[in-house]
């Protein structure tokens, strides 16, 4: 019973920082159809600018959290202007290479700036410690990372199902050229969607440095991660990534618990098996 | 992307006649490197093999429009495959050649019977789920495999039962070349005959081939299958050169860098393949050396370059300087 809730709060949480990274990408590859590798990219220079600004300039973990997210925002959008814009008409291999092309420099960046040690982001004492309930322990830090998932879901979930910006993304979803001839401005909803997701990953990326810690490999090294959550909960979809998020995290972290022989494939054949038998994902649509 | 290269191949009633110079460019090329270099034969055998690799994901990508992350599952197996063969049943490595190349193909036909059912990021995703199955297998199999240690101990006999594997890589390098040679010769056979432009086809539209009456799923899991067989080649000349076969080469990285490769040399021709590869390696070899990390910026931009402006690659800009100077002399010619 124990082992249970053990497994469960570590999946779960683990389960929401992957949810916090990942649907941006999901978002961005549903509304844009382009596969951006990068993304991983973007929580990582959120993680170490993060790191900078507390260790640098003794910014407290609030603080470096906001301007790290803004800065990646900002940073993203002449990436989308520049780069990604050219590709989105191209095929998906072109997509991929490009965006791995901008994860090796990210890594070159990134290691040439900070080292390519692993940076340590450390988080404010108040969230060191544990609660315990009804004599199970449960850390305070996990607790943070899962009402910061359920928080993201929700406002994004409210962004994109009730205000008129949200209406306007379903609309380029579902057919951009007349979501343009009725007057979206689509050029520009897509530059706020990748920055709204790059941002994202950057927050995903600060929340969760103590499970998927900072090192310069950390875009490359995760990327797999990320995409699983994205095409097992079927592109563009909060609920369906949601799920996935945390459905992988479960049983990733399960793997780790019960079976530690196969703990490094078991998310791989969970995908495997999911992808194999829902092409599209557990709640994609049919394309 | 509608037209259809043919490179100058002519259609007979013999069958499809392919000019050699290709070939005997490569084999000239290899045989000048031997010379020259022959300190950096055990690099130089390396470049080979990588080369036989992209040349066999050149023709699932290239050719087939397949966009794979997962194509080093059949090189590593390859690689185990010859290293098990040659250690526990027969030393001759031109078998443990043959016996890999199956291997390779036998796993390509099985694992594209699921993920071909499948295209775009779900199939990318498949395979990339499927190499690090694969690496997770033989990593774990460490009695049969060697772990992450590799499987080390491979010792192959002599060639033609007379040529012995010596200690400066000569022997390997001339049998790498020759494979390599072959290879491209089957390879450009196969995508000049009627199976390549049907790839082709598929490649440019899907739907048409099966309007015409095409079975585009059992083309792709052909074509699969045969990258997989070339792949399992190259992993066995790997095997067999260096004397161990490894995890490395059964990796994500490495299906990776070998797409970097194709991508530079150009995707649509084969050549491009050899052309990348060369170029990619040389390049890292020198730049590696003085820092991993800054070797990768300039594969990055190469990368982000290539794919914004050349979407060719090398080879297809050197076609199109090609064909205008080639045009601007007969212009010329024709003025009085």
């Amino acid at each position: 019973m124990n082992l249970a809730i053990s497994i469960l709060i570590d999946g779960v949480s683990y389960g929401m920082v992957l949810f916090i990274i990942s649907i941006g990408l999901s978002i961005t590859m549903g509304l844009l159809r382009v596969i951006n590798m990068a993304h991983g990219g973007f929580a990582m220079i959120g993680g170490f600018i993060a790191a900078f600004a507390t260790a640098r300039f003794g910014a407290s973990f609030e603080v470096a959290l906001v301007v790290s997210v803004v800065a990646v925002a900002m940073l993203s959008i002449p990436i989308e202007r520049l780069l990604m814009r050219r590709v989105y008409a191209r095929d998906e291999l072109d997509q991929t290479l490009l965006t791995i092309g901008m994860i090796f420099v990210m890594m070159a960046a990134v290691n040439l700036m900070f080292g390519s040690t692993v940076t340590a982001l450390r988080i404010p004492d108040y969230l060191a410690g544990s609660i315990t309930v009804a004599d199970h322990t449960f850390p305070k830090y996990r607790i943070l990372v899962l009402g910061a998932g359920l928080g993201v879901a929700a406002g994004l979930w409210y962004l994109i199902e009730r205000t008129p910006f949200g209406i306007q993304v379903r609309a380029a979803v579902d057919n951009a050229s007349i979501a343009q001839t009725v007057g979206v401005d689509t050029p520009r909803l897509y530059t706020l969607a990748f920055a709204m997701g790059a941002g994202l990953a950057a927050l995903g990326g600060v929340i969760g440095a103590q499970l998927l810690p900072m090192e310069p490999g950390y875009a490359l090294k995760y990327l797999v991660l990320f995409l699983a959550v994205v095409t097992v909960g079927g592109l563009g979809t909060v609920g369906g990534t949601l799920a996935a998020a945390l459905l992988l995290g479960v049983i990733d972290t399960a793997a780790k618990y019960l079976l530690p022989d196969i703990a490094s494939v078991a998310l791989f054949l969970a995908m495997f098996v999911v992808l194999s038998l829902r092409p599209n994902g557990l709640f994609g649509r049919m394309s | 992307m509608s037209e259809i290269v043919c490179d100058e191949a002519e259609r007979s009633p013999m069958g499809v006649q392919v000019p050699l110079w290709r070939e005997a460019v490569v084999l000239g090329l290899g045989l000048a490197a031997y010379y020259t270099f022959p300190d950096d034969l055990a690099f130089l055998t390396n470049v080979l093999v990588t080369a036989l690799f992209v040349l066999s994901l050149s023709l699932v990508l290239g050719q087939a429009g397949i966009a794979t992350l997962g194509h080093a599952a059949y090189f590593g197996i390859g690689g185990y495959a010859a290293g098990l063969f040659a250690i526990h049943t027969l030393s001759d490595p031109i078998a443990g050649l043959l016996v890999a190349g199956g291997a390779g193909g036998v796993a390509a036909l099985l694992s594209g019977l699921v993920l071909l059912r499948t295209h775009g990021l779900t199939f990318l995703m498949l395979s990339v789920a499927f190499v690090q199955i694969c690496h997770e297998v033989a990593n774990r199999a460490a009695r049969i495999t060697g772990g992450d240690d590799g499987l080390s101990g491979i010792v192959p006999g002599p060639l033609f039962g007379a040529f012995d594997f010596d200690l400066y890589g000569r022997t390997a390098y001339l049998y790498a070349l020759g494979v390599l040679v072959i290879s491209y010769l089957v390879l450009r056979k196969i995508c000049e005959a009627p199976f390549g432009l049907t790839c082709r086809g598929i490649r440019s539209d899907r739907l048409r081939i099966s309007a015409l009456g095409g079975n585009v799923y059992l083309h792709l899991l052909a074509v699969f299958s045969l990258g997989g067989v070339f792949a399992g080649f190259a992993g066995a000349l790997s095997a067999q050169s260096a004397g161990v076969a490894g995890l490395s080469g059964l990796s994500f990285a490495f299906s990776g860098n070998a797409l970097v490769m194709l991508v530079l040399g150009g995707v649509r021709k084969l050549h491009g393949a050899l052309v990348g590869t060369i170029v990619f390696m040389v390049i890292q070899h020198i730049a590696a050396t003085i820092n991993p990390y800054h070797w990768l910026f300039i594969i990055g931009a190469m990368l982000i370059g290539s794919v914004l402006v050349l979407p060719t690659g090398i080879v297809g800009l050197a076609d199109t300087i090609a064909i205008s100077v080639r045009r601007r002399v007969q212009r010329r010619g024709r003025e009085p």
